[in-house]
């Protein structure tokens, strides 16, 4: 243990503990900017600048660690005015237009410098530009970047993607596409993390929120919206509800009000590309010299971007099977435009998502019907769905819960996990297992393939022979995951992977909190939504069940393979 | 009234003249990688406040270019600014009265040509076609990517052992660059900023001073692949490809055509600047993972030599680092004289401890490079009577480091300088009696900005001597490789910058062979990086790593203070024998050095990029 006095308290914490932690231990909040524990602790931003007496140059809190006898000071006077003149700086350069920033509320810039009082900048305003593609569907905003660097942290160090780097040097530093790419050239997986971690506005998604007022709007328009399962667990989170406020069922009444003339539930198509997808792992297995091992699931958008430009050998791997966003717009398309007796192309599927790379997803030239109707015409995230609902002024609170619709509303518990790393895997295994044993498994059979780390194995016995499974959630892990399948030092039978740390209740389009991953308690509640359905296994689905009576006749039919399966 | 006064400097001025010095410093601590273009403008903002403003060319044009070349980096810009910068200097240049104005114009040409690209990069996509890759600057100039801020740290903390293994991960021959590395990594040394660069070789020479290489035990091999790589030549390129390859798993195989290993260390570099002994710590380290050696075996056609192509049919990759080892000519009259003997020929044999008679003689040593520094000192030791150098340039242009040629001097080598060797005189018995000269006058400087030696209106001198040691370079036995299909250009057998021989799969070559002769670090990396790629290439991913904990770095506030600089033994004492006389630091000394090191790996930059990359 190290001894040190902060503030003129004593503590005593644990050898290469930070100044930054240790004062947090004594109930010191340093201010800082750019820190994001583990991720970024570069001290750039030098806003947790700190006293070390008998020094005469000020040391950061955030990357330095404590010594014996250390005497700090948080907030002397020199401290107190170095860190105003910093901010100050960083405000000299950042658009703070914030009337119209989307972090308006939820940027740390703008807390931290109300936190601090500044009220005038002495500064000349500086702010630089460059040039985005405002089509694409992340957007960064160089005038409002602080060079902070989180986002070229996370994508190197956590997503080892490298999209973003410095770009130029001396006083024209700033934060661009790595490589003088563009970013359309970058191989972004569009996982978004970037932007939940960035502390200001520089880094979001493309706003298409017009586009479904737009839609709303035209009374000639039948407009669908699907919610994905990581949406219900964060919806509330920004209009400051409780869990037990924002539920499922106020959710749906709050896309109601707004006006959508149908409201699913991305959950049903959860269990139906279950049913797809499943039974492509066991026709797989009954010829595994016919393919290549192991399978992959391809729900995660990012994941079969990730494959299709980094490993494109094993495309093959991936699973036909279309995510459940567009399995859900094929079907609305078809299925349910046939039984409603509504012409497909006066449909306007909108989909909720906790995801960028979905935006990305539903633009892809393939996922279209032979019609070349696009299956999902509007993605937007969780973040969007709150702005929307603010923009409506609608105070969910006061709403009455509604059921989803009918026909594509009904959703077991396994399609709820969908939103958790583990959740495909476990909901797959369910129904495969009842497929093979003929009888339903306990439905917490699986649960081994739960869990927090970024890859986790488990073995199953799947009508006599041993299924070997592997979980991956983060593209970090992902890509040690396939050296480890390239080099032979692991093999498997299907894997789950999930682009996004702890799935897509961690995704980029989920609400932000600067500092806090809340991915894991929101996997938890997505797991008291599965134990509190009647409904346990996709197969009980009775709405699907119905839609393959009615319409797709079984899993791997000629008509399921045209709309609800790609060729990888 | 008096009518003249004496000027003394006033504050103002004493304090500017401290910020010129400041500033110089601070352009010699650049790190690589700078927008050239950005740095370009600072420049020439610092020219224009240097104009005195008379004349119009420089006082408004230099503002004017800088205004343009804002433009360039502010995207305002497009390829007609381009045309108006060069042409606003070029006039500049035709009618600036001093060399304040044109010069900086000159400057801005220089740029234009040299780094148009990136003008064109800023133009075209707005933003500037550098990037900073490797942050700490004395790692970003090691050939060998050597962790330095940590092994400075460990020495700092007397962790002598961890400090060498740190080393090894990028470099295992600590000893060889503690005591002879040219140390580029002090060249651009952050530290310049506030006093002068970090004496790096010094510290890494204390770590090996006190954990000996051959006692501080190599990590862990990975599981054999079965593999085999042949590697022809034991130097240390050779050496170090085979011990990063037998750590991998792979097993390594030497071909050495001498009798002994250690390459141009052993034979190249005397014993009074690398004693054996201590080459030897490096060399049974790296033995010590298991590689196999056979000496004196020679790769060709000859009898009792392997041909190459047998190598590549037993092998599964074969490394080519043969050094550069052959002598090259003068090719003056009388060169074939008794007397006359070859610089690689003579400390091949000293290498050999077949020492030259030199008793009483007068050696003349025709070079300015290293290897001329190295045969005159160790003319000295044999015993010569007087030594000379003749070199055709002046005492600044020679290519051998200043120490080295001060340090032939203090043991009293002559300098001939400006002395172009122009005929070796011999008796009727073949045997040399003295070097004729022309003498030089120092002429215009070249593209690269060195002095050329021109004929000087002088008539040819005779230098009176009985040796003539001619220094001027090395050539690359590349002959039995060329014929093998290997590519040959300029001398040099061509290989791509990952080593790979192109078209001949498995097959890399490095080093000396390859970039001419050049210094043991660089011929260490190119071990490095063909060690990397044939591991690839085998189909594998092995990473070197070193499990080393770095100590963290210290609050201290870094407050300006002198370099430690290693003694050396007195000259007229070291002169007499071939006994290393340079001596390490004190513990003392070592510690107050390692804490002048700024720890980039932690501060700035390094930080956020890579201060340690822990693996390769």
């Amino acid at each position: 243990m190290v001894n040190l006095t902060i503030d003129g308290f004593s503590c005593s914490v644990p050898e290469g503990t930070t100044v930054m932690k240790a004062a947090a231990g004594l109930g010191i909040d340093i201010p800082h900017l750019c820190y994001l524990e583990g991720i970024n602790e570069i001290s750039a931003c030098k806003v947790c600048v700190v006293e070390l007496q008998g020094k005469v140059k000020l040391i950061t809190a955030c990357n330095n660690k404590v010594e014996e006898g250390m005497v700090i000071f948080t907030n002397s006077p020199k401290v107190r005015a170095v860190r105003r003149t910093n901010v100050e700086l960083i405000l000299s350069q950042h658009d703070c237009h914030c009337a119209t920033c989307v972090r308006s509320g939820n940027c740390s810039l703008q807390k931290l410098s109300n936190d601090l009082g500044i009220v005038e900048v002495p500064f000349k305003k500086e702010v630089m530009d460059l040039p985005w593609n405002q089509e694409f569907p992340l957007i960064r905003d160089f005038k409002k970047c602080i060079k902070c660097m989180r986002c070229v942290q996370i994508c190197e160090n956590v997503q080892q993607m490298k999209v973003w780097d410095v770009q130029n040097t001396g006083s024209r530093t700033t934060v661009d596409v790595s490589l003088n790419r563009t970013i359309e050239e970058s191989g972004c997986t569009l996982c978004g993390q970037c932007i939940t971690h960035c502390p200001t506005g520089a880094l979001r998604e493309r706003n298409d929120i017009q586009k479904a007022f737009d839609v709303l709007a035209d009374p000639g328009l039948v407009t669908v919206v699907q919610v994905a399962p990581a949406v219900r667990t964060a919806w509330g989170e920004e209009m400051g509800l409780t869990k037990e406020e924002a539920t499922e069922g106020r959710m749906a009444a709050a896309l109601k009000r707004i006006g959508f003339d149908y409201v699913f539930d991305t959950n049903f198509a959860a269990d139906l590309t279950i049913m797809e997808e499943g039974s492509e792992l066991l026709k797989r297995l009954e010829e595994p010299e016919k393919y290549r091992w192991p399978m992959f699931t391809s729900c995660c958008p990012a994941w079969v971007t990730f494959i299709r430009d980094n490993w494109p050998d094993y495309r093959s791997n991936l699973s036909t099977a279309k995510s459940p966003q567009q399995m859900f717009g094929a079907a609305v398309k078809s299925y349910f435009a046939e039984k409603k007796g509504i012409e497909a192309d006066r449909i306007r599927c909108i989909s909720v998502m906790p995801c960028v790379a979905k935006k990305g997803e539903a633009e892809q030239p393939s996922m279209k019907n032979r019609d070349g109707l696009a299956d999902v015409d509007i993605v937007l995230t969780t973040r969007e769905l709150v702005r929307m609902i603010k923009a409506e002024h609608i105070n969910p609170r006061v709403l009455k819960e509604v059921p989803f619709d009918d026909l594509m509303g009904e959703s077991s518990g396994a399609g709820v996990i969908f939103g958790v790393t583990g959740g495909v895997m476990e909901a797959a295994l369910r129904t495969a297992w009842a497929a093979v044993e003929g009888k339903n498994p306990e439905a917490d059979a699986f649960v081994p393939v739960r869990g927090s780390d970024g890859r986790r194995e488990a073995d199953f016995v799947l009508g006599g022979r041993t299924l070997k499974t592997c979980t991956v959630s983060g593209l970090g892990n992902a890509r040690k995951l396939m050296e480890d399948i390239r080099d032979k030092k692991v093999s498997y039978d299907f894997v789950e992977v999930m682009s996004c740390p702890g799935g897509c209740v961690g995704g980029g389009g989920q609400p932000i909190h600067d500092g806090l991953e809340l991915a894991r308690e929101r996997g938890e509640e997505l797991y008291e939504l599965d134990r509190e359905r009647p409904l346990r296994f996709s197969h009980e689905n009775g709405q699907v069940q119905a839609l393959y009576r009615e319409y797709f006749e079984c899993p791997l039919s000629h008509k399921s393979h045209g709309l609800l399966h790609v060729e990888q | 009234m008096s009518r003249l006064k004496i000027d003394t400097p006033n504050r103002a001025q004493l304090t500017v003249e401290r910020l010129y010095k400041d500033l110089e410093r601070h352009i010699v601590a650049s790190p690589p990688g700078l927008c050239p273009v950005d740095l370009q403008l600072s420049f020439l903002k610092l020219c224009h406040a240097q104009t005195c403003g008379k004349c119009v060319p420089c006082r408004i044009g230099l503002g004017q270019l800088q205004n343009l070349m804002e433009d360039v980096l502010e995207g305002r810009a497009d390829l007609k600014t381009l045309d108006l910068i060069e042409e606003t200097a070029n006039h500049i240049t035709d009618s600036a009265d001093c060399a304040i104005g044109y010069e900086a114009a000159h400057m801005v040409l220089a740029g234009l040509r040299g780094f148009k690209e990136d003008y064109l990069h800023h133009i075209e996509h707005g933003k500037c076609s550098y990037h900073i890759t490797q942050p700490v600057p004395c790692v970003a100039l090691c050939p060998a990517g050597v962790d330095i801020p940590g092994y400075i740290a460990l020495v700092g903390e007397e962790r002598y052992a961890d400090a060498v293994k740190l080393i090894r991960k990028d470099n295992p021959f600590p000893t060889a660059c503690a005591l002879i590395c040219e140390h580029p990594c002090e060249a651009r040394c952050r530290r310049n900023m506030i006093d002068s660069s970090v004496n790096i070789r010094g510290l890494k020479r204390m770590a090996v001073d006190n954990a000996r290489a051959d006692r501080v035990p190599v990590p862990q091999k990975a599981p054999s692949t079965g593999k085999r790589v042949a590697i022809i030549g034991g130097g240390p390129g050779g050496l170090s490809a085979a011990y990063y390859l037998e750590l991998m798993g792979h097993h390594a195989v030497v071909f050495e055509a001498h009798k002994r290993l250690g390459g141009m260390l052993r034979y190249g570099i005397p014993s009074y600047r690398f004693p054996r002994e201590r080459l030897q710590e490096d060399i049974d380290a790296i033995l010590s993972t298991g590689v196999e050696v056979h000496r004196s075996t020679r790769i060709g056609n000859g009898e009792g030599e392997i041909p190459f192509e047998r190598l590549r049919r037993e092998y599964d990759a074969v490394y080519i680092a043969i050094g550069a080892h052959t002598d090259k000519k003068i090719g003056i009259e009388g060169e074939d004289s008794r007397g006359v003997i070859s610089a690689v020929e003579m400390l091949r044999n000293i290498g050999e401890e077949k020492m030259p008679d030199f008793r009483d003689k007068t050696v003349i040593v025709i070079g300015g490079g290293n290897v001329a520094m190295d045969c005159t000192r160790s003319a000295i030791r044999l015993g010569a009577k007087k030594v000379g150098i003749a070199y055709r340039r002046r005492q600044d242009d020679m290519t051998a480091l200043p120490e080295e040629v001060e340090g032939a001097i203090a043991e009293g080598a002559e300098l001939y300088t400006l002395k172009a060797p122009e005929r070796i005189e011999a008796d009727e018995n073949g045997n040399v009696t003295a070097l004729w000269v022309q003498p030089q006058i120092i002429g215009p400087i070249d593209a690269w900005g060195r002095a050329r030696p021109v004929q000087a209106n002088l008539p040819l001198q005779r230098i009176p001597c009985d040796v003539v040691v001619v220094a001027i370079g090395q050539g690359i036995a590349t002959r039995h490789f060329e014929e093998s299909g290997l590519a040959v250009k300029k001398g040099t057998i061509e290989a791509m910058s990952d080593s790979e021989v192109k078209e001949i799969p498995g097959v890399y070559a490095g080093g000396d062979c390859v970039t001419g002769p050049a210094t043991v670090i660089r011929a260490i990396a190119a071990g490095k990086v063909a060690a990397a790629n044939i591991d690839e290439y085998l189909g594998y991913h092995h990473a070197i790593s070193c499990d080393v904990e770095i100590p963290q770095v210290r609050y201290d506030d870094k407050h300006p203070c002198g370099r430690v600089q290693l003694s050396e033994d007195e000259a007229g004492r070291r002169k007499r024998n071939f006994d290393a006389f340079e001596c390490g630091m004190t513990k003392e000394e070592a510690c107050q050095e390692a804490a002048r090191c700024l720890r980039c790996d932690h501060y700035g930059y390094g930080i956020l990029k890579g201060g340690r990359a822990a693996i390769w």
